[in-house]
């Protein structure tokens, strides 16, 4: 069986049709009777999403395979409805070389569960001293785009200078981790009256707001583009709403995470609320959705950051910062932003797919569903509800800041290529997948 | 009350049944046989993840006196000084049978992940974690300010009216954060006094009036004035510049002592830096409760262990005290 006939989705949450999907590309839209050889994917009451791009995903491997694996983490992403992630680079070894890049991608590529594309560092073993061998990651057979030392800011002003100027050579972007690290010496907690109380050391706004200020100023200067990850707060909104009514190329994207949750859940000190940058204030969770609505923010990344549970069963400070979200990342979305009524779904494809691929050079993505394009596809039950659990996740890891937590949606079917890595909400077997794939390279 | 983490948690009735308890307690420190029997078979275990001779030898005195089987632990030399984490020690602890875990952490939150991780069923008494609170010390402090005030007829009063006045690195003190809320919810009125660096971000929703200078709050004619402990290392991460400087502005110095009304305590939790955050004249005058804090600390813990320990095991609630 070559083909699936999709029947009945509401397309991007508007108009239904069915989608016929064909060697691994959409052939055909419209009102279509089944064919013999394909399978029929019964959609009626889902929304039909353009497969979900994630700009920023920790895989772990190579060197962190007790957290994740690229086999693990790609299949926590179809679970999610993703079928393309961006690895950071903080792996060990880092990703600061051709060799350790293609290796990434070979393995996402083996799997099939999701495109795998390579973030390079910035620097050598993210070290922040010397810049890495961008041309020649850019030139790997991964051909890297996208260039970060996430886990660590770019805090030396004229190395961000030269790193801006240097991949603007190789059509790259530096994906910029802002945080001042003067400013946040030991800090465990968002900064305000509630780590005052705790006694948690702070980590404050300014510390994200003056790095991205400086950075979009460089950016401008040099004449490059500059990502911001995760932005958290609504001083960084105004900042990035700034440098953008000046023209300057800048992209910024939010996590899911911070779209929804709040310092206050730090109260009870449980580490799985420990993320960095931390939690922020509601006033910061508001400023966050109204600029991901008006397009300030870009896109939405989701920081799916796997630790051993050991990392996390211990003090605070002793913990490691960071959750899981590509699981839940569609769920979060819709509770915070699309049943608030400020984003649609031809929003959310434009914030989870066309725009994250458009940041990371990512061909195919550009026209959601339309025919011609690779099938890439998911398929979400908006009606779903859940409390959320361990039983909801699929990678290594269960660092979830959402346990019991009530979440809208649910993805049932995702497409990769013209191959099913999600049916009917379950993970397609990892043989299957691979056999899938060759038979629709076969044509 | 089942475990006693912080300050905050506590109201009112609770705090003053507390001090009146001590005052039991406080008692029978002059009878010639000090041992009494209700946590007979009970064992209380002192975790140490931090050095504090003071407050370890406080909590041993406490327990012993009220018959406690005693068993501390340290940080140096033993398991938790090798990297076991603080749950296996809890969950080895809990296998052993403690009835009550007195823990003193460096990390803010210790305390109350052991009381509420599911790790271990017994009492938690917070001796300090972190930069957080130290229920115990600002205990003793009410307790201190009430004795001193009232004397004999300190029972059943809490602090209403009285004016306390805190000096020092509030940012960084649990002692501070515990005498806050307690003090407030016993009526005093309470002024924090620090150099702005050593203010935590957001001070101002603390409910206690914040003064910059200490000679502004000496000027409000405070009843106590609690100097509390410079650390060295604050100087080298710029949070002022020199010893002198800080001692000139905000130490309790000679001149300063002669200003206070006739009344005024002088407190401070101890270890003290003399000639730094308080002077010498200061520290041994008639006005300090420096040594009688250190004894009223015993009879605190001693209230602390009998109303957890002895109330959370026989068939009725013999303390009164629920939650």
């Amino acid at each position: 069986m070559t083909g699936l006939l999709i029947r009945g989705a509401a397309l991007l949450g508007a108009h239904v049709d069915d989608i016929r999907v064909r060697d691994g590309v959409i052939a055909a839209r419209g009102s279509l009777s089944p064919e013999t050889d394909e399978r029929v994917i019964d959609a009626r009451g889902l929304v039909a999403l353009p497969g979900l791009v994630d700009l920023h995903t920790h895989l772990r491997e190579p060197g962190g395979e007790a957290s994740e694996t690229v086999l693990t983490g790609t299949r926590a992403a179809a679970a999610g409805g993703f079928t393309a992630v961006h690895a950071m680079a903080n792996t060990s070894p880092v990703a600061d070389t051709a060799g350790v890049v293609e290796q990434v991608q070979r393995l996402g590529q083996r799997h099939g569960y999701a495109e795998v594309r390579p973030i390079g560092a910035v620097t050598v073993g993210l070290a922040g001293e010397q810049l890495a061998e961008i041309g020649a990651m850019a030139r790997s057979e991964a051909r890297v785009r996208v260039f970060s030392d996430d886990g660590h800011c770019v805090h030396d002003p004229l190395l961000m200078r030269r790193a801006l100027e240097y991949v603007a050579t190789f059509d790259g972007v530096v994906a910029q981790h802002a945080q001042e690290p003067r400013l946040t010496v030991g800090a465990q907690m968002n900064e305000g009256a509630l780590s005052g109380e705790l006694g948690l050391a702070g980590w404050p706004a300014v510390a994200e707001e003056a790095i991205i200020a400086r950075d979009v100023l460089l950016a401008e200067h040099v004449g490059a583009r500059l990502h911001v990850c995760h932005l958290s707060t609504a001083g960084s909104v105004d900042v990035v709403r700034w440098a953008k009514a000046r023209g300057i190329a800048v992209t910024a994207e939010v996590t899911p995470h911070h779209l929804l949750l709040t310092e206050e859940l730090a109260r009870g000190y449980d580490a799985r609320f420990k993320v960095n940058p931390p939690l922020r204030r509601d006033e910061d969770v508001h400023a966050l959705r109204a600029a991901l609505a008006d397009g300030t923010i870009d896109i939405v990344a989701t920081d799916h950051a796997p630790h051993p549970i050991e990392a996390k069963e211990c003090t605070w400070a002793e913990a490691a910062f960071g959750m899981v979200g590509l699981e839940s990342a569609l769920s979060v979305v819709q509770q915070a932003v699309v049943d608030t009524g400020m984003l649609d779904w031809s929003d959310v494809a434009r914030v989870l797919s066309s725009a994250p691929a458009r940041i990371g050079r990512l061909e195919g993505y550009d026209e959601p569903l339309a025919i011609g394009s690779p099938a890439n596809i998911t398929l979400v039950d908006p009606a779903h509800a859940r409390a959320w659990s361990t039983a909801d996740l699929r990678g290594r890891s269960t660092n979830t800041p959402y346990l019991d937590r009530q979440l809208p949606g649910r993805v049932v079917h995702t497409v990769h290529r013209g191959v099913l890595t999600v049916d009917d909400g379950a993970l397609v077997e990892p043989e299957a997948v691979a056999a899938a794939h060759q038979e629709v390279a076969r044509g | 009350m089942r475990h006693l983490l912080s300050t905050r948690d506590l109201d009112r009735e609770t705090a003053i049944r507390i001090l009146d308890v001590a005052e039991d307690m406080a008692q029978t420190a002059d009878r010639e046989v000090r041992k009494l029997p209700p946590l007979r078979g009970k064992t209380v275990v002192n975790l140490f993840f931090e050095d504090s001779t003071r407050t370890r030898l406080s909590f041993e005195s406490a327990a012993k006196r009220l018959s406690a089987d005693v068993i501390t632990f340290s940080a140096k030399g033993s398991s938790v000084s090798k990297g076991e984490s603080l749950k296996d020690t809890a969950q080895t602890l809990a296998a052993m049978g403690a009835d009550a875990i007195v823990v003193r952490h460096h990390d803010s939150g210790a305390a109350h992940q052991l009381a509420h991780a599911g790790w271990i069923d017994a009492a938690i008494i917070n001796a300090g974690d972190g930069t957080h609170e130290h229920p115990t010390q600002a205990l003793l402090d009410a307790y201190t300010i009430r004795a001193r005030r009232f004397g004999a007829g300190a029972r059943g009063r809490d602090l209403a009216g009285m004016r306390v006045a805190i000096v020092g690195d509030i940012l960084h003190s649990r002692v501070a954060r515990s005498n806050v809320w307690l003090l407030t919810t016993l009526g005093a009125e309470v002024h924090l006094v620090a150099p702005r660096t050593l203010l935590p971000h957001g001070v101002e929703h603390w409910g206690a009036t914040v003064h910059e200078h200490l000679d502004d709050a000496l000027a409000a004619a405070p009843d106590a004035v609690m100097m509390l402990r410079i650390q060295s290392e604050r100087m080298r991460d710029a949070y002022f510049p020199s010893a002198r400087e800080y001692a000139r502005v905000w130490g309790l110095t000679a001149e300063r002592l002669a200003l206070l009304g006739p009344d005024t305590m002088v407190m401070h939790p101890g270890p003290m830096n003399r000639g730094l955050e308080i002077s010498s004249a200061a520290a041994d005058s008639e006005r300090s409760t420096v040594l009688a804090q250190v004894t009223n600390g015993v009879s605190i813990r001693m209230a602390v262990l009998y109303l957890l320990v002895a109330g959370s095991s026989g068939t009725a609630e013999p303390t009164g005290v629920e939650g």
